[in-house]
């Protein structure tokens, strides 16, 4: 991503990276992010600038944490950036309404990108509503351009407003690229004192004053302009786009020929909505069709337009021509705009003969080569088996939660939002001491303990849980691309700091803590089955770096198939490397019929050495 | 003038850098790009694809629509079936590595990956013009498997759907490389630019 100040120049620019330069060209003083796809690389980009730019970019232990941060920085008339995902924003929920409450002095503005389709979530919870529960003003970019002109103006509308601002994004826009014409990189303001009457009070009194400037934000979008209207003037025929759905419907149109007949209205300013603007082109219109990201939030709001200006007019969207889940794509709303013109359909894909093919095997997520992970959940289910199958896991979040399907031996029973296993195990475990008599498991990983399992663990002490937590220590979050948290030592602007030990800190609790190896499988397993088997709370940290880090770092062992040993398919291990373990670097010689390694994928760390029967898979070096 | 390529894999070839790099180039000479990436949890194995839409006029929307596809860039056989099947046509050209990587559900043994000659040949049915392409032994033999994806590009930009050529592209990769690894870069850049342009293996 580009500092350079040189106005008027284009670059090729991720929705990500706009979001960077958005902050850059706002003055940004404070920057703070807990890390979450589609928005991860975000706050990693603007650690990488901070030093130079002179302000200060931080990964937060969680998104809760990120946001109060910011809340600080405004309070000294400072302009602040809080990036996080819709969980996050969810996480966030009492911070924002307090907030909101209280208001802001300098610039805050809260990104929020949701996950349409879950790419890369367990959901698609739409951030939108949100901003009405909490009655802050709310935008949303329908290009990469605009995500970067969004970002100045949401701070120059926060501090007009003295009011947080969210800005909506979704993943199309931040893992897009499209062309960005930069603006300027103004000098940083200088922060104004905290007088002594200077007040940031999140309470009720201020309810009224909290809805005045909601009206004050309807009144600057009314004029906004980041709300557009093309077509035809007075059109009959309307369509109402929030976010991507702009240019999906402009290309349906001409696709149609019908991008001179029909009015679109696509808006940017989404909460409060510009009414005046809406009722101009709503009434018309007679047939309306609303194309926007995952729950009919326009569509429903503007019903309720119509409907206190006793419009008829007919509004449809998620409710019938689109259907109520998933993302917009050129299919859906082809589809929609096609349905709702009465035209019948000309692209080819849909409704073209399927031609006969060959079988194409099914891709699905896998642990990386050398991913301790693979090895833990192995350990985890052979113990467990040992144990009659009786054991309860209960999952979180993270890589691991792939542990779930095939890659992780269906590895876990439970798993929910971050930070829930621990004390949902909690909960089960002391079901014990009334008549329940399996074993309770439950995993987190590093970051997500930092983020929110410490409470839970408290809570299980407190409440003497009866339940081994075991932590898949890999020293990295490394599900989102390996940013920094408090076990690492490493901040966002690349400086040093104290890593804060888990093991201490369980220690610190009282917890009985343990420490493994997961690719010492024999000794983990063992050791995994003796924990069960033992009352009261107890922590294992299983501690191996993350293989794809460790590749960058760790000098790379050959790993090899002796083939006089391997008995391919004569062994009655029945191809057990590439067939249980399942690490990509692991693949079968169909030719040869024996074992082989993938040298171009595999990163060396010799784990499957120790699971072949037959001693096979050699290591340079002797063990691994 | 539009044109729709879709470049696709799976994590960790190197898909998402090379179109954006590509992408890049062609901002730098004044056209109209979008590109939209498919990626998700993609490091983890999954396939993973990128839409490249250069116009000379218009800024689309980052996704191509079904059937559609100019070009077709695999860096692996099966998702170049893959993708054809959902965004080629009959004009559609394909260029593929012929490096198969297997799914788990193949290593594992419980679905079969189909052979090398029955994918080229439901390709070559399905496309106007096929290049298989060892692009990422050629790239071992210049010294890294990972500049595979440049190598593709390479390919890439010498079919005439492309309104770019070495320079334009070698502009952009010394924006982002020094020493060694631009050399290697320029050097396998062209390894896979001269094989289309000498014909290729159809």
């Amino acid at each position: 991503m580009t500092t350079k100040n040189e106005p008027g120049k284009t670059y090729l620019m991720q929705g990500n990276e706009a979001i960077v330069r958005g902050a850059l060209e706002g003055g940004v003083h404070f920057a703070s992010s807990y890390p979450g796809s589609p928005s991860s690389q975000v706050l990693g980009m603007l650690g990488h600038i901070a030093e130079d730019q002179g302000f200060r970019a931080e990964w937060s232990t969680n998104e809760t944490t990120a946001l109060q941060s910011c809340m600080g920085a405004s309070f000294a008339n400072g302009r602040a950036i809080c990036i996080v995902k819709q969980n996050g924003l969810l996480f966030h929920g009492d911070t924002i309404h307090c907030g909101a409450l209280g208001g802001v002095k300098g610039g805050l503005v809260i990104v929020s990108s949701d996950d349409p389709d879950s790419h890369s979530s367990t959901n698609e919870f739409d951030s939108r509503h949100m901003a009405v529960s909490a009655n802050i003003p709310m935008l949303e970019p329908a290009s990469v351009q605009e995500t970067k002109d969004m970002i100045p103006y949401a701070f120059e509308l926060s501090e007009e407003l003295e009011q947080m601002v969210l800005v909506r994004v979704t993943t199309r826009i931040c893992h897009g690229r499209g062309s960005v014409t930069l603006g300027e990189i103004p000098e940083k303001r200088p922060f104004t004192p905290i007088g002594l009457w200077d007040r940031m009070v999140g309470i009720n009194w201020l309810h009224g004053f909290l809805l005045e400037k909601l009206e004050r934000a309807r009144e600057a979008f009314e004029v906004s302009p980041f709300n557009h209207y093309t077509g035809k003037e007075d059109a009959d025929k309307l369509i109402i786009t929030g976010g991507t759905g702009m240019k999906y419907v402009q290309e349906a149109l001409e696709e149609y020929g019908a991008d001179g007949e029909v009015g679109v209205l696509s808006l940017g300013c989404l909460w409060p909505l510009p009414e005046k603007l809406i009722l101009k082109h709503l009434s018309k219109a007679s047939k309306v069709l609303v194309v926007e990201e995952v729950d009919p939030f326009l569509e429903e709001h503007i019903s309720a337009i119509a409907g206190k200006a006793r419009l008829n007019v007919e509004i449809q969207g998620r409710a019938d021509l689109i259907p109520p889940i998933g993302e917009l794509n050129p299919e859906v709303v082809f589809k929609a705009v096609r349905e709702y013109l009465g035209v019948e359909p000309k692209c080819c894909g849909e409704g073209c003969p399927a031609m006969e093919g060959v079988n194409i095997p099914a891709r699905e997520l896998t642990f990386c080569a050398g991913c301790p992970h693979r090895a833990s959940f192995f350990i985890l289910k052979q113990a467990l088996r040992q144990e009659g199958h009786k054991g309860v896991v209960m999952g979180d979040i993270g890589c691991y939660t792939m542990a779930g399907q095939r890659a992780g031996q269906y590895g876990y029973h439970f798993m929910s939002c971050m930070g829930s296993g621990i004390s949902a195990a909690e909960g089960l475990g002391q079901l014990t001491n009334y008549g329940f008599d399996q074993p309770v498991v439950s995993l987190c990983g590093d970051s997500t303990f930092f983020h929110s399992v410490v409470p839970g663990l408290i809570n299980a002490k407190m409440n003497e849980a009866n339940i081994l937590h075991i932590v898949l220590d890999n020293s990295a979050t490394a599900m989102t691309g390996f940013q920094p948290h408090p076990g690492t030592g490493q901040t966002a602007m690349g400086f040093d700091t104290e890593k804060i030990s888990i093991t201490a800190l369980c220690e610190s609790l009282g917890c009985r803590v343990w420490r493994a190896d997961p690719f010492d499988v024999e000794n983990t397993k063992n050791l995994i089955c003796e924990l069960i088997g033992m009352k009261g709370l107890k922590v294992l940290i299983l501690e191996q770096p993350c293989a794809t880090l460790a590749a960058k770092t760790r000098e790379k062992k050959k790993v090899w198939v002796d083939t006089d040993i391997c008995r391919g398919s004569n062994c009655g291990c029945d191809g057990y490397c590439s067939r249980v373990w399942g690490c990509p670097g692991n693949i079968w010689d169909f030719e040869k019929n024996c074992a082989a390694i993938d040298e171009v994928v595999c990163v060396g760390c010799g784990a499957c050495a120790s699971i072949c029967p037959s001693g096979a898979i050699k290591v340079e070096g002797g063990d691994a | 003038m539009m044109t729709n390529v879709v470049i696709c894999g799976i994590g960790g070839q190197g898909n998402i850098l090379a179109s954006g790099l590509m992408g890049s180039a062609l901002v730098e000479m004044g056209y109209k790009v979008a590109v939209g990436e498919t990626y998700g949890a993609s490091q983890r194995g999954g396939s993973v694809m990128s839409h490249l839409r250069v116009s000379d006029d218009v800024e689309r929307g980052v996704l191509i629509p079904h059937g559609k596809a100019d070009v077709v860039v695999a860096f692996e056989p099966v998702e170049a079936l893959r993708i054809l099947r959902v965004y080629g046509n009959p004009e559609t050209k394909v260029i593929y590595d012929t490096r198969p990587a297997y799914p788990l559900g193949v290593l594992i043994g419980e679905d079969e990956y189909p052979s090398l000659e029955d994918i080229d040949a439901e390709i070559k049915a399905r496309s106007s013009i096929s290049y298989p392409l060892p692009a990422t032994e050629m790239a071992v033999e210049a010294g890294n498997a990972k500049v595979a994806n440049i190598l593709m590009m390479g390919a890439l930009a010498a079919l005439d759907e492309m309104p770019l050529g070495p320079d334009d592209f070698f502009k952009v990769l010394e924006q982002n490389f020094h020493g060694k690894a631009l050399e290697l870069n320029k050097d396998v850049f062209m390894v896979g630019y001269r094989h289309i342009k000498e014909g290729g293996v159809k």
